[in-house]
């Protein structure tokens, strides 16, 4: 039962006029663990709510493991859910919460149903706390409750809707880890709302990246990290610098872009996209560490007159805060290795190379998540 | 730091004007404190007194009221639980209390309901119109409820007080049960119905043990609302059917005795301890 | 996976918000369905009976129950003399009340719990006992004349019931309660930093309770006196007992036509004109008039 397919079929959802989640169609395999990350307000509750059943879409289909639940009340389609607030039964032990789902069931079997209440006590690593009520237990322990509540029925799908939001950094690491390793032990199906894009990208096999209701894009963490589609992707997974300019040719695995500052470059990379055509307006897009910075004159042709406006050290990285010579309103972000000390000091003039299979082009019609 | 030009001894008055001035404030505000004490003091006492009083007055043995009592006894007691009038206004009001206790309980949780968790036209003009009684003059209800039940029998009718002593008790039932539905966490009950539940199952072992608390203080609410209620009574009870509050009160316009401390007594103590009962499980669930 | 970009992420700005999903659980049917019962015994209870009284008091169209009432200077000389009563009855509360409910939000755990009993032990009392002992207090040959005769100060017995004092002393007794309990809910959520606060910035204790303490309060001390005096207007049982023909409120009045006079167009037209009063000063008041408040503390 554990761990089958969910697909959604061009779910839509409206609320009067506004539009929470538009054709919104996502397939996730067996075992799979899928993320939904997003803005405030892009949707990822909702889907997870009609996921769950408690919203009604307003068009298209659920689809688990071959059986469609677009109609089945919540009750009968025997998902897991981990609420965001834990929502723990504060009468009930913790006990009596796992078995709650079980006793819905009606597992007539009282012997197997403490059984496998001792299992998932064990599996969460809580099984001396079988008697305590949620109120006595830490964040992480009911989390740990909810998610055995979650799994005790053996669920086809789980879903988790920011289930670590109210924990600190340090536990949620911790969190993070148990559940995906877990997740991974049961073969489990997860789909999972956070707003931590770098919890998104650690946990997941895939992620849906939403923005306004609409799914942005939907790949691994790999995939979006290097191939964002859009500048929104791009700006919304990791840290990108965007440079406006050009399109004057793009064609045959080589583009060449007119910067705003009128320098021209040249870019030869596989894989670039059809888009943006010449004429275009575009935005260049660089992730901070693929840009790489020498003293000025030393960067042979091809570079990016700045000057450095701030150097931070952050612990496992230093962060360079440059600003175009010719662009003084564009600053870009550059993260260079900590070790070995900074050889740059601010007001020092560099020369900033971009690396040509590092570089992203994006049509400029849409704006960017920032 | 003030100047330190002036020699030693030039301050000293200064300072010792100081003292006087603190000496003079603590004793003020002693004073001051002494004061309050007395008028809260005063204040506490007065509104005790009239409760406790009647506990003494019950246990009197003359046949007068009298204060403090020459000596102790039970027949006040005896004569309450032996005179078939009080017994009969005491049952019938009994009667009527737990019907009232079980309807308006029901009706004001099930309103709550509808009202807190649900999608209902016309809501807060519900809600307006559900707590009136509690506002409305009970002597222009009373008068309005006899003016109706009159003519069709219901007066010194159990149904009538039924009907009248449920609409005066279910604002109180209302008020804490959406009180306590207010504290409780929507998700809990979707938490539920994703267990499994369905949607009577989710309210009777999710939301019902969650919201318990105020239920119960509700219901002991109106069940005081309706027993110790006299002013409908005086109007909807007749001598076919005469509610304890109703005896009560002509019997203390007419006949002044200390069956009546003694009925107090009763009262007071039936009161006291549903209300304690209720603080105390409010205070354990909390602790 | 290698670790993606390390520079520090500003938190999106988070709102939280319940769906409406969860919020609203009912749909309209069923709410409409948990409703209904007690739509149906308000109407048959309350709304019915009232508008049938109302309407009595306008018998074939006639305005005249009312032309009387106006007409007689005795009557609007009690409806006067019951607003009169509603006010010093809500005065007295208030200046009583007030230093009780402070103690009750300010003192150890252990002494609050003491003084807390000595409001709710009475709120909880009957009115009809607390009413019959006021009874007993103040009758000719009651306690408080034989204490009075006792000590010396008084060589007879005083008159003090079915006088306007006492139906004035027996119903402060009667409403403070719900006078102390909404100013004692307001004044516990008042963290004690702000009074620290003021003495801090160099307030006395009096300044700071003047400046602080009590403008916070107000709200607690609307709604206690509002609740006070809207239950006093229409107060029945008491005035009743206590009270005698030179101390006739509107409530007593009406029960004057019903059971002695059986006039019962007048009753009710008096009834209406009570009605009125009562609800104009609930409609005027309505923002600060809290009926959950004076049973929030209870529970
Ligand atoms: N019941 C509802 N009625 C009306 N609008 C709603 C309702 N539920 C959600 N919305 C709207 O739908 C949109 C998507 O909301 P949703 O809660 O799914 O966002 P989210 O991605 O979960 O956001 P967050 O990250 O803040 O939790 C929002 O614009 C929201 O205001
Ligand atoms: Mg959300």
């Amino acid at each position: 039962m554990i761990g089958q397919y969910l697909s959604l079929v061009g779910l839509e959802k409206h609320f009067g006029s506004v539009r929470a989640v538009t054709s919104l169609s996502l397939e996730i395999g067996a075992g799979e663990f899928v993320s939904l990350v997003g803005p405030s307000g892009s949707g990822k509750t909702t889907a997870l709510n009609m996921i769950a059943g408690f919203e009604g879409p307003s068009a298209g289909k659920i689809v688990i493991g071959g059986r469609d639940v677009t109609h089945v009340a919540p009750n009968r389609r025997g998902i897991g859910m981990v609420f965001q607030k834990y929502a723990l039964f504060p009468h009930l032990t913790v006990r009596q919460n796992i078995a709650f789902p079980l006793r819905m069931q009606r597992q007539s079997n009282k012997t197997r149903m403490t059984t496998r209440v001792e299992e998932m006590l064990e599996l969460v690593q809580l099984s001396s706390f079988g008697e305590r009520y949620p109120q006595q237990l830490s964040g992480g322990q009911q989390q740990r409750v909810a998610l055995a509540r979650a799994l005790a029925f053996e669920p086809p799908v789980l879903l988790m809707d920011e289930p670590l939001g109210a924990l600190d950094k340090k536990l949620r690491e911790a969190m993070q880890f148990e559940i995906k390793s877990l997740q991974e032990r049961l073969g489990a199906t997860v789909v999972y709302v956070t707003h931590d894009q770098d919890e998104a990208l650690t946990m997941s096999d895939r992620v849906a990246v939403m923005a306004g209701g609409e799914l942005k894009q939907f790949g691994t963490p790999t995939e979006l990290y290097r191939h964002p589609n859009s500048a929104f992707v791009a700006d919304f997974i990791g840290r990108m610098n965007f440079i406006e300019g050009n399109c004057i040719e793009n064609a045959g695995g080589t583009a060449v872009v007119r910067l705003s500052d009128d320098t021209v470059l040249s870019i030869r990379a596989q894989g670039l996209p059809a888009t943006p055509k010449a004429g275009q307006t575009i935005k260049l897009a660089i992730r901070p560490e693929r840009v790489r910075v020498a003293r000025r004159g030393e960067g042979g042709s091809g570079c990016l007159a700045a000057v450095v406006q701030a150097c931070v050290f952050v612990g496992s990285v230093h962060i360079l805060v440059v600003r175009l010579e010719s662009r003084p309103d564009v600053l870009l972000q550059i993260q260079l290795p900590a070790e070995g000390g900074l050889p740059f000091q601010e007001r020092d003039a560099v020369d900033l190379l971009l690396d040509d299979g590092a570089i992203h082009l994006f049509a400029n019609t849409e704006r960017h998540a920032a | 730091m003030s100047t330190d030009l002036a020699p030693l001894p030039n301050r000293l008055p200064l300072i010792r004007g100081h003292y006087a001035a603190a000496t003079f404030h603590a004793f003020a505000k002693a004073f001051g404190m002494i004061v309050l004490a007395t008028v809260i003091g005063c204040v506490l006492f007065f509104l005790l007194l009239p409760t406790l009083i009647v506990i003494p007055m019950s246990l009197s043995e003359t046949d007068y009221i009298q204060f403090p009592p020459s000596g102790l006894s039970l027949k006040w007691y005896r004569a309450y639980f032996s005179d078939p009038d009080w017994m009969a206004a005491t049952w019938f009001s009994l009667k009527i209390a737990l019907a009232t206790t079980a309807t308006a309980t029901i009706m004001g949780t099930m309103a709550a309901l509808a009202i807190v968790r649900g999608r209902l036209p016309f809501s807060s003009a519900l809600q307006a119109l559900a707590l009136g009684p509690m506002i409305v003059p009970h002597i222009v209800l009373g008068v309005a409820l006899y003016l109706v039940f009159s003519p069709l029998q219901l007066t010194g009718n159990f149904f009538g007080f039924l009907i009248a002593h449920t609409v005066l008790a279910t604002p109180y039932v209302m008020i804490t049960v959406t009180a306590a539905l207010q504290r409780f966490d929507p998700a809990l009950e979707l938490a539920a119905l994703n267990c499994g539940a369905n949607r009577l199952q989710a309210f009777v072992l999710v939301v019902l043990p969650n919201i318990a608390p105020g239920v119960a203080a509700g219901a002991v609410f109106a069940f005081l609302a309706s027993f110790d209620e006299a002013t409908v009574a005086f109007f909807i009870s007749d001598i076919g059917g005469k509610s304890i509050g109703r005896k009560m009160f002509e019997d203390i316009d007419f006949n002044l005795t200390p069956v009546i401390a003694a009925v107090s007594t009763v009262l007071v103590v039936v009161s006291l301890m549903l209300m304690g009962a209720i603080h105390l499980a409010n205070a354990q669930k909390r602790g | 996976m290698s670790g993606p970009c390390e520079v520090p992420q500003p938190a999106f700005p988070r709102q939280r918000r319940s769906t409406a999903a969860s919020a609203r659980f009912y749909s309209r049917g069923v709410s409409v369905c948990l409703a209904a019962p007690l739509v149906v015994a308000l109407a048959i209870g309350f709304v019915y009976p009232v508008t049938r009284l109302v309407g009595l008091s306008f018998e074939g169209g006639s305005l005249e129950q009312h032309r009387r009432l106006v007409a007689e200077p005795l009557y609007l000389g009690v409806l006067a003399s019951t607003v009169k009563v509603a006010f010093i009855v809500t005065i007295a509360s208030l200046l009583l009340g007030f230093p009780v409910a402070y103690l009750m939000a300010r003192l150890r755990h252990g002494i609050a719990m003491v003084v807390a009993a000595c409001v709710f032990i009475p709120l909880w009392t009957s009115v009809l006992v607390r009413s019959y002992a006021w009874v007993v207090l103040l009758q000719r040959n009651g306690i408080v004349n034989t204490l009075l005769a006792d000590a010396g100060i008084t060589d007879g017995p005083l008159k003090l019931i079915y006088t306007q004092g006492a139906v004035i002393v027996a119903m402060t007794h009667v409403l403070m309660p719900f006078m102390i309990l909404p100013i004692y809910s307001t004044l516990q959520t008042l963290p004690p930093d702000y009074n620290r606060a003021a003495r801090n910035l160099g307030a006395g204790a009096f300044r700071a309770f003047i400046s602080v303490t009590l403008p916070l309060s107000l709200p607690g001390v609307f709604a206690g006196s509002v609740l006070c005096f809207v239950l006093a207007l229409g107060f029945y049982i008491t005035p009743a007992l206590v009270g005698g023909p030179g101390s006739m409120l509107m409530a007593t009045l009406i029960g004057q036509q019903t059971t002695v006079l059986l006039d019962w167009p007048f009753a009710a037209a008096l009834s209406t004109v009570l009605l009125t009063v009562t609800l104009i000063f609930v409609f005027l008041f309505r923002k600060t008039l809290s009926l959950s408040k004076g049973l929030h503390s209870v529970h």
